[in-house]
């Protein structure tokens, strides 16, 4: 009987027409693509991407070259050099990031005791030349300086999980 | 100035009006097919990509209508690169001779009821004919290569395409006891009269294999071992580059849209409309076309054959070689012979749907 019914089925394509039927019910369905430049997925406030120096309000540099982070990094690709400044305090005259040796872990912004290197939610960048990889330290502040707001509001938010 | 064409016109000899005619109604359709192959590209796209939960092509013109154009444009500026141990004439050859069966094929097939190129009474084996010269293309190239891969290729899809060819030819033998005819326009005429006088539904089993056949012929999945990528890189058009392969690859699509057609043209009526005979249709000013046989019922139904050719695609698995070899020898053909007997001995003892066919 059972082959009877195996035949049967054989002979009405019923397993063909049971695949059929997926890829049918899936034509009529919604695409899920996301065309990218125009639309984006939403992000966390914790993205983890291009880094940024920061400053205090009265612009004063953050960084007091503790080299918490370029111990930490385990990628070694930070690079710091220090000095005293004119003020009298211990300031880097040298922070670089490699941002090709970088893995984006995010273990420097941790480290940091007084919030100076982090990452923001920059992921759209590119290096079209050798040694645009090397974030220097004018570039770093450069990104803090110009998206102060959103590095400020991500800290905000984030600061209650702390 | 009207007069002056007229005047013209009937002063050329009958012959020159003939080949002008004629000239023209070959180039209309092969214009026609050549820009519905161009569209079923961008359609198969959108269609796997719609079954793939996916968008597909949509950014050369509005919803990526243009894409077919660019796609040409870029495989015409590509350089044609002749492998430096190819037979050189033959390479070059081969996809202009995969390519012209699959277009002159056109030469019989009714488009609706008075516009066809060459009415000959042949029409069917003629078909049957062209469809098998086909491989040649296929084999030279192959061979012409002087590539292990394409060789392989091309053995392949030979013995596919001979395969298949039989029990398409046993599937078209019931057709035409059917229809009582071997010339094409004859056999949509016998399927005139509505849905309920197509031959799909008594010949369903002949319909079936012959479709399916018709998918294996053209190389497509789940039939495709000839191009099977994970095995034997591209098949016999591994080293084709340029406009030689938009020239195989216009010949596949071409042998698709040919066989959407003649499908639709056995089983579904071809141009005759589905509905024919519902007079109430006539009363209703824009639905009269669906009533009225035409180019556009003809249009639809091989509209429907390729949507179902990209479906498979999106849905089978390829085959395994041996099996498609089984499928073709050990079931189809058998299942052909059977039908055509039992087509045969119903027509003769005037039961059935046979009853008022001719057989």
């Amino acid at each position: 009987m059972n082959r009877t019914i195996s035949y049967i089925k054989t002979f009405a394509l019923w397993e063909l027409l049971l695949g059929l039927s997926v890829t049918l019910r899936n034509f009529f369905r919604k695409s899920v693509t996301l065309e990218y430049p125009e639309e984006k997925t939403p992000q966390s406030h914790r993205f983890r991407g291009l880094h940024a120096l920061r400053r205090y309000p009265n612009g004063e540099e953050r960084c007091i070259a503790c080299k918490l982070c370029e111990a930490v990094c385990p990628a070694l690709a930070i690079t710091i050099e220090s000095d005293i400044g004119e003020d009298g305090t211990r300031r880097t005259t040298r922070y670089d990031i490699d941002l090709f040796k970088c893995i984006y872990c995010g273990f420097c912004e941790e480290a940091c005791p007084v919030d100076a290197i982090v990452e923001t939610r920059i992921h759209e960048y590119h290096m079209e030349t050798p040694g645009e990889n090397i974030m220097t330290k004018d570039k770093l502040l450069a990104v803090g300086d110009k998206f102060d707001a959103m590095i400020s509001a991500d800290k905000a938010a984030d600061a209650k999980y702390r | 100035m009207i007069q002056f064409f007229t005047e013209t016109w009937n002063s050329l000899p009958p012959l020159v009006q003939y080949l002008t005619v004629t000239t023209w109604k070959i180039l209309i359709v092969t214009i026609g097919v050549i820009l519905i192959v161009a569209f079923s590209t961008y359609f198969e796209r959108k269609v796997i990509g719609s079954m793939q939960a996916r968008i597909g092509p949509n950014r050369v013109g509005p919803m990526g209508l243009l894409q077919p154009f660019a796609d040409v444009i870029k495989l015409l500026v590509k350089e044609v690169i002749v492998p430096s141990q190819s037979s050189k004439f033959l390479f070059v050859i081969a996809p202009l001779l995969s390519l012209t069966p699959a277009l002159a094929t056109w030469a019989v097939i009714p488009l609706n009821d008075w516009y066809v190129i060459a009415d000959i009474n042949a029409g069917l084996l003629y078909v049957l004919a062209l469809t098998s010269v086909g491989v040649y293309g296929v084999i030279l190239a192959g061979w012409a290569t002087n590539s292990k891969y394409a060789l392989l290729g091309a053995m392949r899809s030979a013995a596919q395409i001979v395969a298949y060819e039989i029990a398409m030819g046993f599937a078209l033998v019931g057709v035409l006891m059917a229809g009582g005819s071997l010339n094409l326009g004859d056999i949509v005429e016998a399927q005139a009269g509505g849905f309920s006088n197509w031959f799909l539904l008594p010949l369903l089993p002949l319909f079936v294999v012959y479709w399916v056949s018709g998918v294996a012929e053209t190389n497509r999945a789940p039939f495709d071992v000839a191009e099977g990528e994970s095995e034997i890189v591209a098949g016999f058009h591994v080293e084709y580059s340029g406009v030689a392969f938009a020239v195989f690859f216009l010949a596949e699509y071409a042998n698709m849209v040919l066989i959407s057609t003649l499908t639709a043209i056995f089983f579904l009526g071809g141009w005759a409309s589905p509905f024919e005979g519902w007079t109430f249709l006539n009363d209703i000013p824009w639905l009269a076309w669906l009533a009225a046989g035409g180019l556009h019922w003809l249009f639809l139904k091989m509209c429907f054959f390729m949507y179902t050719f990209f479906w498979l695609r999106a849905t089978f698995p390829r085959y395994r070689y041996d099996q498609i070899m089984r499928l073709g020898w050990k079931v189809f053909i058998p299942v052909t012979i059977v039908w055509i007997a039992v087509e045969g001995a119903m027509a003769w003892f005037q039961v059935g749907p046979w009853a008022g066919l001719n057989g």
